[in-house]
């Protein structure tokens, strides 16, 4: 009888570890080792564009390539022209202000302000060639730029305020024949250098990732996933997934770490259950900006102060600007900690010509969130701070005209003449000017997306879960141990412990006075 | 003297256990509460948890052991004799007045032992222990393939769970300067150890008690 009890037991144990082992391995998620392998066969392309006779050459004029292209990849371009990348604008449905289409071609930031009277400059970062002014033709295929994405040869750029056009000199032939899937250059030439320099907006997106390690950022590291861009960033018909908060407002598109790593990628279900309301960046991205600073403060109200009539510009020690006549002057950090907060995946922007209150800092885009809402989740951030010129009588932000490729034109890193400026960039948007400006204070929110430590660099708990200083301080709405707790409870707890500890000294202190007089007494 | 068996094996063995899993529990607890660091959040978390699930299949046997010996009605409370033992704590014992009540197998709780006694076991530990469940599985909003509870707010559940544990600790305080008030200093301890404890006065055989009804004895009817 003993025995076939003990043998029923040791069924039962051994039946439920089965389970629990298959269970585990159905639930399970995607192997990090199978990722690994994914995204490390490299694919190659099927054609060799230099075999192409279409791409022979020689090109005298950009739009040429462009034609060569859709001879082939027909219909492609109308893709492209249905992309943020070539519109710098998309519709969005912004809370309050209702459907708009927005983006870089019209919505204002707090580095160089935005496009409007500098596209000379600005739109050296456009997936086009030659939009110089508002006169620019978007419904003209021709001047889709394929190559400043596809080029693999790693030698095709943009001319410095040539409106998106290639650099002078360049064998375009050669370019073309070298296309394919784009790669981190192709990408990072824009995106990392973004706001005028490198890792100034983002903060997480900067040159050393054209070649970094694992430590840097986990995905890009060549001497580990060394994944792309587009490997995430995946696209469909050129619509790219993902996009920055800083011009878009819906809670749609977004590449996700779940996509790869599902919704329960730890072994132990307690940090499982952290992503309910924590988003996966907020404890894999320690820090930002970990190889070269980032822009923190950009403040425009210093420019335009010359030296013998010149500009100039002053260094901070670390190779970062920390002045510059025709922007003014900046703060850099590097090994930057996030700021933290609840966020939705909705946003809103401030919107060419409203107005603002100029006594407080004005959040040119709001992030939305709060703990009880079923889709927020804490993410990281980081906050750009700035001082941007503004109209003090019509309470607007001004666009002023930056660039000009002439002098006496209004463009103020000629002129350095903000009136001047400011007219000639409202008149550019079609906005009233009333001829005096001010410096207000402004905040961008950049949501930290890349430069994932590896797991051993995580943000421990204790980062978090302390009384005091933690990481998630100033996040509210919710209970999180460690951090919260009732004054009033905790007190009251601590009263009753005293209470109960000065009972015991109290009565056993007069048991032992008793007992010594009684012992006196005999 | 006689020697008196006053506690068995196994309820010792729930005794120590108990005791050792409430001191652990409150030390991690309270590191999570952000009070003390010891272990390390982490750790004390984790810690916490195995315990306090521990604690839980000790309390499983403990109420199997309770009521399939019938040791529960020695908790059912009594206003027999309760305003004697107040007494003696507050005046007797410091003139050396002798006991009260008198311990045996079947009575080893004084009149305020089981007031306090039934209290923890109905009120304190049960809103530690539910609020401590709670607290392991809540998750809000309920999501994903994680089985979890949606509740909207922890707070209540953790204010819960930190009110239990500081009348826990303030308990413990209490009991362990009390087991000092026995024959000797240690004597309660010496019993709490082996199940014996040295009695004085008249000779008490566990067969002459174990013949009385424990029921009739002990505890006003309930049923």
């Amino acid at each position: 009888m003993k025995k076939i009890l003990l043998a029923l037991v040791g069924l039962a144990i051994v039946a439920s570890l089965v389970v629990t082992a298959v269970r585990r391995s159905d639930a399970g998620p995607k192997p990090i080792e199978a990722l690994r392998q994914t995204y490390r066969t490299k694919t190659k392309p099927s054609v060799d564009h230099a075999l192409f006779t279409q791409l022979k050459g020689p090109f005298a004029k950009p739009q040429q390539v462009t034609a060569a292209c859709i001879g082939c990849h027909n219909g492609r371009h109308t893709e492209v022209m249905a992309s943020s990348h070539w519109n710098w604008e998309r519709i969005e449905y912004v809370e309050g202000k209702g459907i708009r289409a927005i983006g870089k071609k019209n919505v204002l930031n707090n580095f160089c302000i935005g496009v409007a009277g500098s596209q000379q400059s600005c739109d050296k970062c456009h997936a086009g060639y030659g939009w110089a002014d508002a006169s620019f033709d978007l419904k003209d295929p021709l001047n889709v730029d394929c190559l400043a994405c596809h080029d693999n040869g790693g030698t095709y750029a943009k001319k410095v305020a040539g409106a998106g056009m290639p650099a002078d000199g360049l064998d375009l032939a050669l370019v073309a024949q070298k296309v394919g899937r784009p790669q981190r250059t192709n990408c990072g030439t824009c995106h990392f250098l973004g706001g005028g320099g490198n890792n100034v907006k983002h903060g997480d997106l900067e040159t050393a990732q054209f070649d970094t390690t694992r430590d840097v950022d986990v995905h890009m590291g060549t001497d580990g996933a060394d994944m792309s861009c587009v490997d995430c960033h995946t696209a469909v018909k050129h619509q790219m997934l993902g996009k920055a908060y800083s011009l878009s407002s819906m809670n749609r598109n977004r590449v996700t770490c779940e996509k790869c790593h599902g919704a329960v990628p730890h072994e132990d279900d307690l940090l499982n259950q952290h992503g309910y309301k924590v988003a996966c960046q907020t404890c894999h991205i320690p820090e930002y900006a970990k190889v070269n600073a980032t822009k923190m403060v950009w403040d425009w109200s210093t420019a335009g102060k010359l030296k013998d009539g010149k500009p100039y510009e002053v260094e901070d020690g670390q190779g970062n600007h920390a002045y510059m006549s025709i922007k003014g002057s900046f703060v850099w950090a590097k090994h930057v900690k996030p700021e933290y907060v609840w966020f939705n995946g909705t946003a809103s922007h401030h919107l060419l010509g409203e107005k603002f209150d100029p006594a407080k800092p004005l959040v040119l885009n709001p992030l939305y969130g709060q703990y009880d809402e079923p889709d927020a989740k804490i993410i990281p951030l980081k906050v750009h701070r700035a001082k941007q010129i503004y109209d003090t009588k019509n309470l607007t932000l001004i666009q002023p005209k930056l660039f000009s490729a002439k002098p006496g034109d209004g463009g103020f890193w000629g002129d350095f003449d903000w009136n001047a400026a400011a007219a000639a960039g409202m008149k550019e948007v079609g906005l009233p000017y009333s001829g005096s400006y001010g410096f207000a204070r402004t905040e961008m929110n950049w949501p930290v997306n890349h430069m994932v430590a590896p797991k051993e660099k995580a943000v421990s708990c204790e980062e978090c879960h302390t009384r005091e200083k933690g990481r998630l301080a100033s996040v509210g709405g919710f209970y999180m141990p460690g951090r919260d707790r009732s004054r009033w409870l905790d007190g009251l707890g601590k009263l009753l412990l005293l209470g109960t500890f000065a009972g015991v000294v109290v009565h056993g202190g007069a048991r032992y006075w008793f007992w010594r007089r009684r012992q006196g007494g005999k | 003297m006689n020697r008196e068996y006053i506690y068995p094996a196994f309820g010792r063995f729930w005794h120590w256990a108990q005791a050792l899993l409430i001191l652990f529990l409150a030390v991690t607890g309270f590191e999570i509460h952000g009070s003390i660091r010891f272990f390390g959040y982490e750790h004390a978390v984790r810690f916490h948890n195995f315990s306090a699930w521990s604690f839980l299949v000790l309390i499983a046997f403990a109420i199997f052991w309770h009521f399939t010996t019938d040791e529960w009605r020695q908790y059912v409370p009594t206003w027999k004799n309760l305003r004697a033992q107040a007494e003696y704590y507050l005046f007797g014992i410091f003139q050396d007045a002798p006991h009260p009540t008198r311990k045996t197998r079947l009575k080893k709780l004084n009149p305020l032992q089981k007031l306090t006694y039934a209290g923890l076991k109905l009120l304190v530990i049960p809103v530690v222990v539910t609020s401590g469940l709670l607290y392991m599985f809540y998750r809000y909003p309920q999501k994903y393939d994680v089985l979890a509870l949606d509740v909207s707010a922890l707070q209540p559940i953790a204010l819960a769970h930190t009110a239990g544990a500081f009348a826990l600790i303030c308990f413990l305080v209490a009991h362990l300067y009390l087991t000092t008030t026995g024959e000797t200093l240690t004597s309660n301890l010496k019993a709490m150890v082996t199940g014996w404890e040295d009695i004085h006065g008249e000779p008490h055989t566990t067969t002459a008690a174990a013949t009385a009804p424990v029921a009739a004895e002990t505890v006003p009817q309930t049923r």
